[in-house]
């Protein structure tokens, strides 16, 4: 018998929603899928001056032990194959940053024959970090958002679906 | 030794496997027939007043007015400190030629970029793959009149413009 979506609603139902949630947020583990460029910043963002690891996200090698997938750099349509079937091997929860213009929309290479126009034609995204390449502040604030983006789900409400899981159903 | 004096040296050892020289370049060139150019590469390494022991680089030209695919050689003698450029013509329709990876080693990734982007075919070649694009692309995409796919294993290539 599963907790989720399974208590009628009341009053502390929010509130063990937001531990729930506050607990996940506290330590997002984040895979590093530094590809170019944005990698160099991804690192410096997990370096002594702007520290992603006081927010509990600390960086993993293998999708399988990882929350959040930050895609940093170019993704080429070779890479992009690659890309669909390291996202299907994270376990759900899952979250998706896409850092840095190339992974946004192409980026400067746009135009190229081998070049994926964003990382969202193959997975979905939650947060988007617009820069070439974003500061590790900016980076660390895509974090704080993707957090609060955490922070408003809700697991043990019994709700009526949405209509994308009644459509799968 | 000059680039002038190292075309002399092949000139008379080669003398019709030689199609052009071209003194005036930045870099003088000698353009070399595609059957002959092992036989000549083979003497530019191991004559030991030549000695050219490097291959620095090895590109490939599309030069469409003209109908053919160019190939061109960097060649780096340490010994001697001097180097040359040798160039091969091959036509469009059938791009082949000898491949270089007998002689130089570094030849092998150099000429499956070749391959990979313009389309020259190197018989000989141990391993003439892909190297660059992924193994199942199809056409070359350095040759001018490549078109971009539509899509690629369902990943649309086209954007609309952000600027309506």
């Amino acid at each position: 018998m599963s907790l989720i979506n399974s208590v009628p609603e009341m009053v502390l139902t929010t509130k063990i929603d937001e531990i729930l949630n506050w607990t996940r947020k506290s330590s997002v583990w984040y895979m590093l899928f530094g590809l170019a460029c944005c990698g160099i910043e991804m690192m410096q963002t997990g370096g002594p001056r702007a520290d992603l690891e006081r927010f509990g996200a600390a960086p993993r090698a293998t999708p399988r032990q990882s929350d959040m997938m930050i895609v940093a750099g170019t993704l080429t349509l070779k890479m992009a194959l690659r890309t669909k079937v390291l996202y299907d091997q994270m376990p759900d929860p899952k979250y998706v940053i896409s850092m840095g213009s190339c992974a946004n929309c192409g980026g400067l290479f746009q135009l190229a024959y081998s070049v994926c126009d964003g990382v969202d034609k193959v997975i979905p995204v939650d947060v988007y970090v617009p820069g070439c390449p974003p500061r590790p502040e900016a980076l660390t604030e895509g974090l704080l958002k993707l957090q609060e983006k955490m922070m408003q789900e809700r697991w043990l409400v019994r709700r009526t679906p949405t209509e994308g899981e009644a459509r799968a159903a | 030794m000059t680039p002038v004096e190292v075309y002399q040296k092949v000139k008379e050892r080669f003398g019709e496997a030689i199609e052009s020289f071209n003194e005036k370049a930045l870099d003088p060139y000698i353009v070399v027939k595609p059957d002959a150019v092992v036989e000549v590469c083979r003497f530019l390494k191991e004559d030991p007043s030549l000695a050219f022991d490097c291959l620095s680089n090895m590109s490939g030209v599309d030069l469409i007015k003209e109908g053919k695919l160019q190939v061109v050689s960097h060649l780096y003698s340490y010994p001697h400190r001097h180097s040359c450029v040798v160039k091969v013509d091959v036509p469009r329709e059938n791009p082949t030629m000898p491949s270089l990876e007998g002689i130089w080693k570094a030849a092998n990734w150099q000429e499956r970029e070749i391959y990979d982007l313009v389309g020259v075919i190197f018989t000989g070649h141990s391993d003439l793959r892909r190297i660059l694009m992924p193994e199942d692309w199809v056409g070359h995409p350095l040759r001018k009149d490549f078109v971009e796919p539509e899509e690629y294993h369902g990943i649309s290539t086209r954007r609309e413009s952000l600027l309506k």
